[in-house]
C-alpha cells in the first residue's frame, strides 16, 4: 500500500488526541510557568500579575550559578555512570540464556515500582552507622567499627544510579539484542580480542543508542530532588531542591518558576548540543 | 457495551442529571440540611491520629457535625495549596490548623475568612496573644494549640541531658546534629540571638541578622542532617544514628513514653514556642459549622485533653485548666520561651531565605 499524504482535514484526525493531550498537559502548564516567572513577588504574601525581570535577576548570582553547575554535573555523572555500567551489563545479558534474561529484566523492572522516597530511605538505612552495610564489614573483619556512609556525594550518586539504571538497560536492551552477532564474529576472526571487538565494533555500532541513553538519564537525573536531600549534605542539594523550597516552603512561585524555566532552557540547550555534536560526527 | 450505553444514558438523561446537579449546587441550604459536616486540616501523622482518636468523635457526639479530617503537610506547603485552591473557589479543608508564619502570610492575602467573635464565646478563655487579628481588628484565627521545639538527645549517646542551646556549637558534637532545614521553621536565628546576642531584639537590623547567621554558620560542621521531613530525623534520633538536634517537645515526649531512648530538654535559654491557629478558608461555605468547631476547641476541658493526649501546650489561660503541676510541666516549662520573630518572616522573608540558603549550602 502506498502511503498517501493527508488530503483532507479528517486525515489528520488521529493526531488530534495526542496533540490535545500535549497541549493540555504540557504546553498550557509550561506557558503558565513562563508567565508566572515574570510576575511580581509579594513578600509575606503571594504574587501579582506583572511583567518584571526581578526573578531572573535574582537567579543570576554566583551562588545559584554554582548550584546549577553542580546539578548539571551530578546529572552528567549519573548518566555516564549508568551507561558505563549499563552497556557491558546489557551486552552480557543479551548474550545469556532466555530464562536468565527474563529473571534479570523482571528484577530491574520491579525497581521501577519503588518510589523515590522508598529508594531514598532504603539507601539511607543501608548507609547508616547503626544498621548499615558497614556492620557487615565489621563482622567480616574488614573494618574496625561501623561508620556512616551518608550523607555524602557517593551516597547520592549510588542511589541516583540505582534509580536510573533500569531505564538505561531498557533503552539499551533492544538495540543490543538486535545487534548482528556476525559483526563481532567477523572481528574475532580477523584477530581482535573479545574486549577489543567490544570496543571497536559493538560500541561504535551503538553510538546513537548510547547518545540517546545518555540524554534520557541526564534529563531524568536533573529532576531529582528527593535523593540529594535525603542522602546528601546541603552542598549536594540540586537546583530542583531549591525550586521546591521556593515553591512549597517560601510560597515564592515567581522565583521558583524562573528557576525552573532556566533549568529547562539550559538542559534543552545541552541536549541540542549533544545531538548536534552527534550529527557532526556522523557526517564526517 | 455500546448498546447498553446508548440505551441507559441518552443525551436527554445526561442533561437532566446535569440540571438536577446544578440546581443542588445552587441551593447549598438543601445540602447543608442533609449533612452537617466539616473538613478540618490537621498535621498528618501523629497529630491527625491523636485528633481522630481523642477529639473529633466527642465533638461529633456533642454537636452532630461530622468531621472529615484532612492530613495537611507542615510548613507552608499547605498554605500554598489552600491559596491556589481558594483562587479557584475551592477549599480542600474548611478549617485548618496553621502555624504562625503561614497564618500571617495568609492574612496578607486575606485568605482567612474573618471570624465572628459573638459566635465564639469561649474565645475569651484564650491567652491574648493566641488570637490573630487583621489590622482592622477582625479575627483571622484562633489559637488551637501551642508547642515547643526543644533540644533533644538520644539517652544512650548522651547520659547527661544538655542544659543549653550552646551544646549545638560544642566541637565535641561534630557530625551529630539534626536541625530543621529552613529559616522559617527552625527559628535558629532566634536561638542564636537569645543564646549569644542577648535576645531576639538583636535581629532588628540587617547587620544583627548577618551577625547571627555568621555565628550560626559555626554549627555547620556539627550538622549531619538538615531535615525538611520530620520522620527522617525522628527515626535517626531514636536509633542513635543522629543523637542530638532540635525537635518537637510533644512528639519526643510521646516517643519516650513508648520506650524510645530519647529525651527532650528545655535549655536554660528557653524552648522555641510556636503555635497553631484554627483558620477558616475564605472559599469555605461552612461558616456556621466552623464557628461551632472553633468555639468547642476553645473550652478549657478540651485544651486539657489535648495536653494530656497530644502533648501540646494549652492556649487558654493557665488558671482555667484543671491540669496538675506535673501535667503542665510535661507539656510546657516555666523557663521563658524563645518567641520567634514572626514579623521578620513577613517583611524580610526573601532576604532571610537567601542568606540562610547561602549559609547552609554555600
Amino acid at each position: 500500500m502506498r502511503r498517501e499524504p493527508p488530503q483532507r482535514l479528517a486525515d489528520y484526525g488521529p493526531l488530534f488526541f495526542p496533540a490535545g493531550m500535549l497541549t493540555v498537559f504540557f504546553v498550557v502548564p509550561f506557558a503558565t510557568m513562563i508567565a508566572v516567572s515574570f510576575f511580581q513577588r509579594e513578600q509575606g504574601g503571594f504574587y501579582t500579575p506583572a511583567f518584571v525581570f526581578d526573578n531572573y535577576a535574582r537567579f543570576l548570582s554566583m551562588f545559584f550559578g554554582k548550584v546549577l553547575g553542580f546539578s548539571l554535573f551530578l546529572a552528567v555523572a549519573v548518566a555516564i555512570t549508568c551507561v558505563v555500567i549499563g552497556i557491558p551489563f546489557t551486552y552480557l545479558l543479551s548474550r545469556s540464556a532466555r530464562k536468565i534474561q527474563v529473571v534479570w529484566l523482571v528484577a530491574l523492572l520491579s525497581i521501577l515500582s519503588l518510589s523515590e522516597v522508598m529508594i531514598g530511605f532504603a539507601w539511607s538505612t543501608l548507609f547508616s552507622r547503626t544498621a548499615g552495610v558497614t556492620n557487615l564489614f565489621v563482622w567480616l573483619g574488614l573494618m574496625a567499627q561501623p561508620q556512616a556512609l551518608t550523607p555524602s556525594f557517593g551516597a547520592v550518586m549510588t542511589a541516583m544510579t540505582y534509580q536510573a539504571f533500569p531505564y538505561t538497560v531498557l533503552v539499551l536492551y533492544p538495540a543490543l539484542v538486535r545487534l548482528d552477532p556476525t559483526l563481532t564474529e567477523a572481528a574475532r576472526t580477523l584477530g581482535a580480542s573479545p574486549v577489543k571487538a567490544f570496543f571497536t565494533v559493538v560500541v561504535p555500532a551503538l553510538r546513537n543508542t548510547i547518545l540517546a541513553t545518555l540524554i534520557m538519564v541526564f534529563i531524568f537525573a536533573l529532576g531529582s530532588y528527593l535523593l540529594p536531600q535525603l542522602l546528601g549534605r546541603p552542598q549536594h542539594w540540586t537546583l530542583s531542591v531549591l525550586i521546591t523550597d521556593q515553591a512549597i516552603y517560601q510560597s515564592n512561585m515567581p522565583f521558583a518558576a524562573a528557576m525552573a524555566v532556566f533549568l529547562v532552557l539550559v538542559s534543552l540547550a545541552l541536549v541540542g548540543l549533544a545531538l548536534y555534536a552527534g550529527q557532526q560526527r556522523q557526517a564526517k | 457495551m455500546r448498546d447498553i450505553l446508548n440505551a441507559k444514558l441518552g443525551r436527554r438523561s445526561v442533561l437532566g442529571a446535569g440540571l438536577a446537579g446544578a440546581s443542588m449546587l445552587a441551593m447549598p441550604s438543601v445540602l447543608r440540611a442533609q449533612d452537617k459536616s466539616l473538613k478540618v486540616g490537621v498535621y498528618g501523622g501523629f497529630f491527625k491520629d491523636s485528633f481522630d482518636k481523642n477529639i473529633f468523635p466527642d465533638f461529633t457526639k456533642a454537636t452532630g457535625i461530622a468531621i472529615e479530617s484532612v492530613a495537611e503537610p507542615t510548613g507552608e506547603a499547605w498554605l500554598v495549596q489552600l491559596e491556589q485552591a481558594a483562587k479557584a473557589g475551592a477549599a480542600p479543608a474548611d478549617v485548618s490548623m496553621m502555624s504562625q508564619v503561614a497564618m500571617l502570610k495568609g492574612q496578607t492575602t486575606k485568605l482567612w475568612a474573618p471570624l465572628d467573635a459573638a459566635k465564639l464565646p469561649n474565645s475569651k478563655n484564650l491567652i491574648e496573644n493566641f488570637v490573630n487579628k487583621y489590622p482592622d481588628g477582625k479575627i483571622a484565627g484562633i489559637g488551637a494549640v501551642s508547642w515547643y521545639i526543644t533540644l533533644v538527645t538520644n539517652t544512650q549517646a548522651y547520659k547527661e541531658a544538655p542544659t543549653s542551646w550552646a551544646a549545638l556549637w560544642d566541637k565535641a558534637n561534630a557530625d551529630k546534629l539534626g536541625l530543621l532545614a529552613l529559616v522559617s521553621n527552625s527559628f535558629l536565628l532566634e536561638v542564636t540571638a537569645k543564646t549569644f546576642m542577648g535576645g531576639t531584639k538583636a535581629l532588628d537590623t540587617d547587620e544583627g541578622i548577618l551577625k547571627a547567621l555568621e555565628k550560626l554558620s559555626e554549627v555547620k560542621p556539627n550538622v549531619r542532617l538538615w531535615y525538611r521531613d520530620e520522620a527522617q530525623f525522628e527515626q535517626a534520633l531514636k536509633s542513635g544514628e543522629i543523637p542530638m538536634g532540635q525537635y518537637y517537645h510533644d512528639v519526643t515526649g510521646l516517643a519516650a513514653s513508648q520506650g524510645s531512648p530519647v529525651r527532650s530538654t528545655f535549655p536554660k535559654e528557653g524552648g522555641i514556642q510556636d503555635s497553631g491557629c484554627w483558620a477558616l478558608s475564605r472559599a469555605s461555605k461552612k461558616t456556621e459549622e466552623a464557628h461551632t468547631f472553633i468555639n468547642y476547641m476553645c473550652q478549657p476541658a478540651i485544651q486539657a485533653t489535648l495536653s494530656r493526649k497530644v502533648g501540646t501546650s494549652p492556649t487558654v489561660k493557665r488558671d482555667l485548666l484543671d491540669l496538675t503541676a506535673a501535667e503542665f510541666a510535661s507539656v510546657s516549662s516555666d523557663i521563658e520561651p524563645i518567641i520567634p520573630r514572626y514579623d521578620l518572616y513577613q517583611t524580610k522573608s526573601d532576604f532571610l531565605n537567601q542568606k540562610w540558603t547561602e549559609m547552609i549550602a554555600g
